[in-house]
């Protein structure tokens, strides 16, 4: 029976495939896209059978949610390194270091700082306290009703901006890659990422991640090694010649403008950093790995890739300034990039490997975003049906059946939510919507779960609303800052005057759990500070935990 | 869980170790990683003369090598908290929580 259901949509997003491309295929040039058409097909087909595989193995909630905690540390390491490893760094940090050199390493680095802060101080207590959600953290030792409801607002604020910026981005390099209309690229993320989430669970979207994160990591790792062996695998002449050729100059090999003052300098860094540990489809992955051994092994195994891939992504942007950048077949008649910036990768692909790689790449770069919507989903669905449906609605009392259905219902939705905005904001400039995202969880999900698991006094009171607080500062600052109030909503000048809200919504987040944890005096403060022995036993040691997941 | 056991297992001197020898590395490896990167962003964002400066004679300059550093140091700080922990602390955890399952017997 499963097979069925599984391969109809399939078919369908095959034959929507080839049935699109001849004709808008004239249109737009090439006979180059069949390839990467193709291959994706291939990829297609093969993570599909991995959902069927994976949809015998998912039974109940634990299944959907965690893979039944079955997953192990290299593979967590590199399912998580996907999650990074989206559509928008690849081609977005190599655009970045194509148009001003060393500033897109700036921009790498803070994507990969937050990863030892989690390792050092929540890993090991996140996956002692939790079950599937960051939530079950966050609530441990409080009142359920109140922390679950804002750690679901949390998440699926987050889920909703980063995915809107995902499916977004799917249109217009599906456009681009694949010459297909916008809003086709759209519906195929969707259904594909519901068929992924719905039938494999956990499972299937984290087998789907390490498979596209391998294929990204192989073509990555071969672009810059074709670059560095046009030199002699000597950076120097890269460089030398790079300096040479690029508009800008020796000022490529240094910061540019890209850290406008220190203060927005200070602030980005803070939201990429700590954000990264408040992000609700990333903290999920810690409940998929069996003990806190594999999931610092994980951790440290996602480190490597993502440093890894940081350093080729440098190495790509400065190949496509020597090897894209100078070479007219990839510019318009105005010496602009064909396809605009965001294609220096691309180009580079072809010019180091020709069409099949070409072809390869942006078949690569679909999968990504397909993996990447699917965590997402996965984490918004677990929010609902975990959080509000099962612990807020049931109180606890619902059974794993009725809560995967939830968790299925709600996959359903949110893909469909999810087409729904791609298609709506296809005009819109939504640049600024990942570092909101980091904004937001660094300013509301992460002080929640710091202070809840490290501060013996914080409430119930005091971590709600400082949460809250937290989550609205960054959302408020955004608006009124150039990335929305000028670039979107078209003012003249920004109220707020810096990159990124973080310095002062995580001050906000913090200061609030604080002021309203120690002012709290009902008779809920006392049972939430008396619980925190207890709490601080089982994150240390994991007494009990083992026991909370067997029942 | 239940408080004897967490009266028991707070009083157990390795736990107390435990808690107090891995917190204290943690928070150390956190600070020394927060001071490269913020010392690397305010360094990108003060002194960009020197970043931008050549280290010899070629165009290599001090603002590469200073930011492959902070992506290794970053790969090499959690490598070395993980070999820690799980060994060491592993050990540790193991100790404690074999000691609190046999009291936990004892009581019933």
């Amino acid at each position: 029976m499963k097979t069925r259901h599984l391969l109809a949509p399939a078919l369908l997003a095959a034959s929507g495939i080839a049935m699109a491309a001849p004709d808008l295929g004239q249109a737009a040039k090439q006979a180059t896209n069949w390839t990467a058409i193709s291959m994706f097909a291939i990829f297609v087909v093969f993570t599909l059978f991995i959902t069927k595989w994976a949809a015998a193995k998912t039974r109940s909630a634990s299944d959907f949610y965690t893979a039944g905690g079955g997953i192990t540390g290299f593979q967590n390491g590199l399912a998580i390194a996907g999650d990074f490893m989206s559509a928008a760094s690849f081609l977005g940090i190599s655009a970045a270091v194509f148009l001003d050199g060393f500033d897109g390493l700036i921009y790498a680095i803070g994507f990969l700082v937050g990863w030892p802060v989690i390792t050092f101080l929540m890993a090991e207590r996140l996956r002692n306290l939790g079950r599937f959600t960051f939530a079950d953290v966050a609530a441990y030792r409080f009142h359920q009703k109140p922390i679950r409801v804002f750690a679901a607002s949390g998440t699926l604020v987050v889920v909703a901006f980063y995915l809107i910026a995902q499916m977004v981005g799917a249109g217009q390099l599906i456009k681009l890659l694949f010459g297909l209309e916008y809003w086709i690229a759209v519906v195929i993320v969707g259904i594909l990422m519901m068929v992924y989430v719905l039938f494999g669970g956990m499972t299937a979207t984290t087998w789907v991640q390490i498979i596209k994160a391998v294929m990204l990591l192989a073509g990555a790792s071969f672009m810059a090694f074709s670059v560095l062996a046009q030199y002699n695998f000597s950076p120097e002449k890269l460089f030398a010649t790079a300096t040479e050729v690029h508009a800008k100059g020796d000022s490529i090999m240094g910061p540019g403008t890209f850290l406008k003052d220190p203060i927005s300098a200070i602030s980005f860094g803070m939201a990429l950093m700590f954000g990264t540990a408040g992000l609700p489809h990333i903290l999920m992955r810690f409940f998929t790995v069996p003990s806190a051994k594999e999931a610092r092994k994980s951790v440290l195994w996602a480190t490597t890739w993502i440093g890894y891939f940081y350093i080729l992504i440098f190495i790509i942007g400065f190949g496509a300034i020597v090897l894209v950048g100078t070479n007219p077949d990839f510019k318009d008649g105005a010496g602009k990039l064909l396809g605009g910036n965001n294609m220096a990768a691309v180009h580079l692909a072809k010019a180091v490997g020709g069409d099949i790689f070409l072809g390869f790449i942006s078949a690569v770069a679909f999968a990504t975003i397909l993996a990447v919507v699917a965590g997402l989903t996965l984490s918004g669905a677990s929010a609902v049906s975990h959080d509000l449906y099962a612990t807020v609605f049931k109180k606890g009392k619902a059974n794993s059946a009725d809560e995967l259905k939830v968790s299925k219902i709600t996959t359903i939705a949110l893909g469909v939510i999810a087409v729904l905005l791609g298609i709506a904001f296809e005009k819109q400039n939504v640049a600024f919507m990942v570092s909101l995202a980091f904004a937001i969880a660094a300013s509301a999900n992460f002080p929640v779960l710091f202070m809840s698991v490290l501060w013996s006094k914080c409430t119930t009171r005091g971590a709600t609303i400082g949460g809250f607080l937290g989550l609205a500062t960054a959302v408020i600052l955004t608006i009124v800052s150039k990335s929305v109030w000028v670039d979107v909503l078209g003012n003249a000048s920004a109220i707020f005057p810096y990159t990124s809200p973080a310095i002062f919504s995580m001050a906000v987040g913090f200061f609030g759990i604080w002021f309203f944890s120690v002012t709290d005096k009902s008779p809920r403060a006392a049972i939430d500070k008396a619980g925190f022995e207890a709490q601080e036993v089982r994150s240390e040691t994991g007494i009990g935990a083992a026991a909370a997941s067997a029942h | 869980m239940d408080q004897d056991v967490v009266q028991r297992v707070k009083s157990d001197p390795d736990y107390r170790k435990l808690v107090a020898k891995r917190s204290r590395f943690g928070w150390i490896l956190t600070w020394s990683m927060m001071v490269v990167y913020y010392g690397f962003t305010l360094l990108c964002a003060f002194d960009k003369e020197f970043m931008g400066s050549r280290i010899g004679e070629g165009a290599m300059t001090w603002a590469i090598p200073l930011g492959v550093f902070v992506i290794v140091f970053t790969v090499v700080v959690t490598a070395i908290y993980v070999r820690r922990a799980n060994g060491e602390y592993d050990a540790l955890t193991d100790a404690i929580k074999a000691r609190a399952a046999k009291g936990e017997k004892v009581a019933a």
